[in-house]
């Protein structure tokens, strides 16, 4: 990290507001129909994704500021809401592509109109520049590249103005997608470069406050721990025009006060509602306020035991717990019913590749005894759960609820909360937490690409330190494979088999985000990355 | 007359809190800990008088058995703060000079703290039990007891009663723990009662930041906290009479300290 | 001044060692989601963990003496930056709330004191305990509920400004002076009515000491030979009250407010987290959570600067004021 000495940074609290800076938004109703105000409880960090440190609601920056190369379609669900289509590749600043017999060497087309905010074409070059830094600064830029098969900046290849190529060491079906997530995105590396050090030679420190993009909205204001604006960028042609001109994102911590202002109609969109006040909103509003929410692509909320604490490595102590959750109550008490089932499975074996899909477990306390002393624990024994204080919305009912119902079993359960900052090196990087909840989602739709995170040795999302080298092996072959290749099918099958047998997750349901908008407000889509997209919203006159 | 009153009101009151704090599980209609997933949310009614939570647990029941352990905390604090700050404060008092200047320096150091953040702090460090919620508040309180404690003492040093102990051959130690320290008693008792309302909003503050008393205890400050996130909705009852009963805990704790204070003290109040 | 050296060194000290015995690791947090076990390493480097706690400690003080108090993980701001934004609104905030207080108390403390004894007294009494005893985060959240929910007298409880209006052009950084600077009435009003709750909230509990202090002062100053005296010589009831009594009744009265100043800028870490008020207090617990090192040690200090300004403030106000109290002590 960079010291700064006081006075330096007394000249940046001042440059913080070199933003071109404005000072009023208008009130009048015009300016309201062209203003959109979001409100969200975490504030960002950072107007840069690369940096290190930076926070998730950070990443909804770069999607509206930065474009990529491509980006995923839009899809109309059945009941009408709107979500990103992982199966639909779109053209964003690559106006096409082809991608080369070995499926090895993948060539862009640049969009010619695709301009930066200063006026100058976005290049090859500003494209390899902005590669070469999601690969070098480490942290998670890098891992999510790599997932991609992008490590090294000589892969990166500008072959002349409009044209960009990316080499990959062996085909891949996860790469294309993995350049429509936030993390590629194309800086304009004239204006990152001029700022850069010998010590800072990506510009993190520029980049941090002073975004230079190409994307639909700028960032106009940014009061940290407050709110930031973002502002149209008129020039933009690489999609449908934007249909706001302005979005206040304000930061209320509190959940209710939130509820309060959308109610109210001090603010127009609440983004992750919580699954309550979604399922109450609509008709105590009249119909004022609607909801708009989709379940979460590849994402469960799970009971994860951890096989590295007895009696965990015994896989009929698991099967005994998987019985005895009471996923019914849970979808009531803590979902609202905004989740999907994720038990009932009918058969151990699984008839398809979707997923997630139920697991073949359902609340059978007969049967949940019966296992448990088959595993000769019939006395029962005592252990901690362990949950997330920053997720307590869904994860404290539930605790609660499997802890009473284990108790019917004769698990005594300790419940330990564990607050946010501290949760990912207790559960996630010391893998310490004997039980625990756990909600891993994966950024690109594919089952093993959420058993590649969850369920292999050592990998991060795996927090039940869980091993099976039949996973291993089936996650390594199948990751990059195509989903048409024959073998696909049945691998995908397997490794669901497995997981259904083991358990070392067991899946509750599947969670739903949904978002709270006004009435007049419209083009609202769930993503993936579970963060606001502006370009698609639009505004009636209220 | 009605000052009386006022002391005997809020002596009653006392009693009764003390008494829901020893027999509270005896009271309670339900168990505060049982979930019913048919029965959550529920407005107050005859079979719930303050309703259920969103777990269908009963309110009253758990407002009632949540007195135990919000007095146990906030006395075992005030017990720690006060046995170890007369110690500290009656010793910087008697002997003065170095004792005094380091001890003092110690209690300034803690004075200088923003006391609920360094509360905070310590809980957050040492992990959320109800033993770091003891210590931490304990130690927010530590400097007003050797304060008085310290004064209460220095002025006493050289009382007639002490002088004749000297002279009597009676070791200081003993002087000190004798004839000073019971003397310094009444003033320290005022301290305790005013305290322990200021302990018990501590506990519940810590509590409603998520610093507080682990899921599934009931406690008054906690089940304001989760409560809060309902009242938008409507449903008020869930934060409402915790927070009633934090309020009139506390109340009449402070309203037993002022009376106490009186009585040790005439002169302050004519 | 020098007295409050040692206290100084001493929160530098153990703040040091408090965020340091937090359960949270800021390398795992600064790397970020999906960061694997090498990238977690080179952030903790990079941030200097890798080294012992006395290197880092003193790197630490050497790096505050050249006034860099180091960089906040959360927000990604220079610690310093960060506080000298957000001081202001948390003092706006304590110094509004405590002059609602003193203007209500002060005539409470001075009705009791005139009555001692009498249900004036009484129910004056009961009303401060009372404020004393309600917890701020159970107020704060009623009043939102009763104010801006139900009634919609309120604006939204959004920090210092409805969200429509943007901040004044920073001069002093408390709004309400920087709106009348740039002459805006409606952002002064709009100012002025985002303070209405939590000032309240924050004023019932400063009612209680504020009071006590003055009905005690009082009772000493009236009960005195000047005052008998000037009640001999036929002066009005009030202007005995006022001028003579409460004059020389508003030292402890001042003294007192010193005290709970420093207190409620403490105290106010709730309402600002109920009223998301943008202050130092709601900094603090966030950086708490977070295990932000830097931001917890920042908040720490500052505020122990802080009360050992006011109180040496209060001190000099009270030697000018009062020849008797001499500057040396």
């Amino acid at each position: 990290m960079k010291r700064r000495n006081f006075l330096k940074s007394m000249g940046v609290a001042t440059g913080a507001s070199l933003l071109p800076f404005l000072k009023y938004i208008p009130v009048e109703a015009a300016g309201r129909k062209d203003t959109l105000v979001v409100v969200a409880a975490n504030g960002i960090n950072s107007l840069d994704l690369h940096r290190k440190g930076t926070n998730r609601p950070s990443y909804q920056v770069t999607v509206n500021i930065y474009d990529r190369l491509v980006r995923f379609g839009v899809k109309k669900l059945e009941d009408g809401s709107l979500a990103y289509d992982s199966t639909k590749i779109e053209p964003e600043v690559a106006e096409s592509w082809t991608i080369s017999e070995d499926g090895k060497t993948l060539t862009f087309k640049i969009n010619s109109k695709a301009k930066f905010w200063d006026g100058t074409p976005v290049t090859a070059k500003d494209i390899k520049w902005s590669f070469d830094r999601a690969v070098s600064l480490g942290g998670f830029p890098a891992v999510q590249m790599k997932a991609g098969s992008m490590t090294k900046p000589e892969q990166f290849i500008a072959v002349d103005d409009k044209t960009f190529r990316i080499k990959l060491p062996k085909p891949s079906k996860l790469t294309l997608p993995d350049l429509a997530v936030p993390i590629p995105f194309i800086i304009n590396s004239t204006v990152a470069k001029s700022k850069a050090t010998a010590k800072d030679p990506w510009a993190t420190e520029y980049l941090h406050k002073n975004p230079a993009g190409s994307g639909a909205f700028k960032i106009v204001r940014w009061d940290p721990g407050q709110q930031f604006v973002y502002e149209r960028n008129e020039d933009w042609v690489l999609g449908p025009k934007p249909g706001v001109k302005r979005v206040i994102v304000r930061e209320v911590p509190s959940a209710s006060t939130r509820r309060a202002l959308i109610e109210r109609g001090d603010a127009d969109l609440y983004m992750d509602i919580p699954a309550k006040d979604s399922q109450e909103i609509v008709s105590k509003t009249g119909g004022k306020v609607k909801v708009s929410g989709a379940p979460i692509d590849n994402c469960l909320h799970v009971l994860a035991l951890n096989l590295k604490y007895k009696p965990f490595d015994n896989i009929k102590v698991r099967q005994a717990i998987a019985y005895a959750i009471p996923y019914g109550d849970i979808l009531k008490a803590a979902a609202y019913g905004r989740g999907k089932p994720m038990f009932g499975g009918k058969d151990m074996k699984p008839t398809s590749v979707e997923w997630p899909q139920p697991f073949p477990y359902d609340t059978n306390l007969e049967k949940a005894k019966v296992l448990l002393a088959e595993a000769g624990m019939s006395d029962g024994f005592e252990t901690t759960l362990s949950y997330n204080l920053g997720l307590a919305a869904w994860q404290e009912p539930t605790a609660l609820l499997i802890q009473e119902s284990l108790k019917k079993i004769g698990i005594k359960v300790k419940l330990d909360k564990i607050p946010g900052a501290s949760w990912r090196t207790a559960a996630l990087v010391k893998k310490r937490l004997p039980m625990h909840l756990e909600n891993f989602g994966g950024w690109l739709n594919y089952p093993d690409y959420y058993f590649f995170w969850a369920y292999k040795y050592g990998h991060l999302f795996n927090s039940s330190n869980y091993k099976n080298p039949e996973i291993e092996k089936l996650v390594n072959d199948t990751l990059h494979m195509e989903v048409t290749d024959k073998q696909y099918e049945e691998n995908v099958k397997r490794m669901i088999g497995i997981a259904f047998a083991d358990v070392p997750r067991i899946p509750i349901y599947q969670p739903y985000l949904d978002s709270a908008m006004r009435a007049p407000v419209n083009g609202y889509a769930s993503w993936f990355h579970r963060q606001l997209d502006v370009r698609s919203i639009t505004k009636a006159g209220v | 007359m009605s000052e009386n009153l006022v002391t005997v009101v809020s002596f009653s009151l006392f009693l009764f809190i003390i008494f829901l704090g020893l027999f509270g599980e005896f009271l309670a209609p339900y168990d505060p800990l049982a979930t019913a997933a048919s029965n959550t949310l529920r407005p107050p009614s005859w079979a719930h008088p303050f309703g259920t939570d969103n777990l269908g647990r009963d309110v009253l029941s758990r407002v009632i058995v949540a007195t135990r352990l919000d007095l146990s905390i906030a006395l075992s604090a005030v017990a720690l703060s006060f046995v170890i700050g007369s110690a500290l404060g009656s010793v910087a008092g008697f002997w003065g000079g170095w004792w005094d200047r380091i001890i003092g320096r110690f209690s300034d150091t803690i004075m200088a703290f923003p006391l609920f953040v360094l509360a905070m702090g310590i809980v957050a460090a040492l992990g959320n039990t109800v033993e770091n919620i003891i210590y931490a508040t304990a130690i927010i309180n530590l400097p007003f007891y050797i304060r008085v404690s310290r004064a209460e003492t220095s002025i006493r040093r050289q009382a007639g009663y002490v002088a004749a102990a000297r002279l009597c051959g009676i070791s200081e130690i003993r002087i000190l723990a004798t004839q000073v320290f019971p003397n310094t008693l009444p003033p320290m008792m005022v301290q305790i009662s005013l305290n322990m309302g200021w302990a018990i909003l501590n506990a519940a503050g810590l509590s409603f930041i998520g610093l507080g008393v682990r899921a599934p205890d009931a406690e008054w400050g906690i089940m304001v906290a989760e409560g809060a996130t309902y009242i938008v909705s409507g449903e008020w009852w869930l934060a409402l009479f915790p927070g009633a009963a934090l309020m009139i805990a506390v109340f009449c704790f402070n309203l037993l300290g002022d009376g106490l204070r009186d009585l040790v003290d005439p002169q302050r109040r004519t | 001044m020098l007295q409050a050296v040692p206290s100084i060194l001493g929160v530098i000290i153990i703040s040091f060692v408090l965020t340091r015995a937090l359960p949270g690791d800021p390398a795992v947090y600064f790397a970020g989601a999906m960061a694997d076990k090498e990238s977690i390493e080179q952030v903790r480097q990079a941030l200097g963990l890798d080294r012992s706690w006395i290197e880092q400690f003193f790197i630490y003080v050497g790096n505050l003496v050249q006034g860099d108090w180091g960089q906040s993980l959360k927000t990604g701001q220079p610690v310093t930056e960060e506080l000298l934004k957000r001081l202001p609104a948390s003092l706006e905030l304590t110094i509004i709330g405590l002059g609602l207080a003193v203007l209500a108390a002060v005539p409470l403390g001075i009705l009791a004191a005139t009555n001692p004894g009498s249900w004036v007294d009484h129910i004056c009494r009961l009303l401060v305990t009372a404020g004393v005893s309600l917890p701020t985060f159970f107020t704060g959240l009623f009043l939102i509920y009763i104010f801006y929910y139900l009634l919609g007298w309120s604006p939204s409880p959004l920090g210092r400004l409805d969200i429509f209006y943007l901040s004044p052009s920073h001069v002093t950084g408390f709004y309400i002076i920087d709106s009348v600077i740039a002459g805006d009435l409606e952002i002064f009003l709009g100012v002025l009515a985002q303070l209405v709750l939590p000032t309240i909230t924050l004023g019932l509990f400063a009612l209680a000491p504020i009071a006590r202090m003055t009905r005690g002062a009082m009772l000493g100053a009236l009960s005195s030979d000047y005052v008998r005296t000037a009640r001999a010589s036929g002066l009005s009831k009030s202007m005995v009250l006022l001028t003579y009594a409460f004059r020389n009744a508003s030292l402890p009265v001042l003294t007192t407010l010193g005290m709970v100043f420093s207190f409620l800028l403490g105290a106010n870490v709730l309402v600002e987290k109920v009223f998301s008020w943008p202050g130092i207090g709601s900094f603090a617990i966030e950086a708490l959570i977070a295990s932000d090192y830097a931001a917890v040690q920042g908040f720490v200090l500052s505020m122990a600067l802080l009360f050992v300004t006011v109180n040496l403030t209060i001190d000099v106000i009270l030697a000018i004021t009062d020849p008797r109290v001499g500057l040396e002590e």
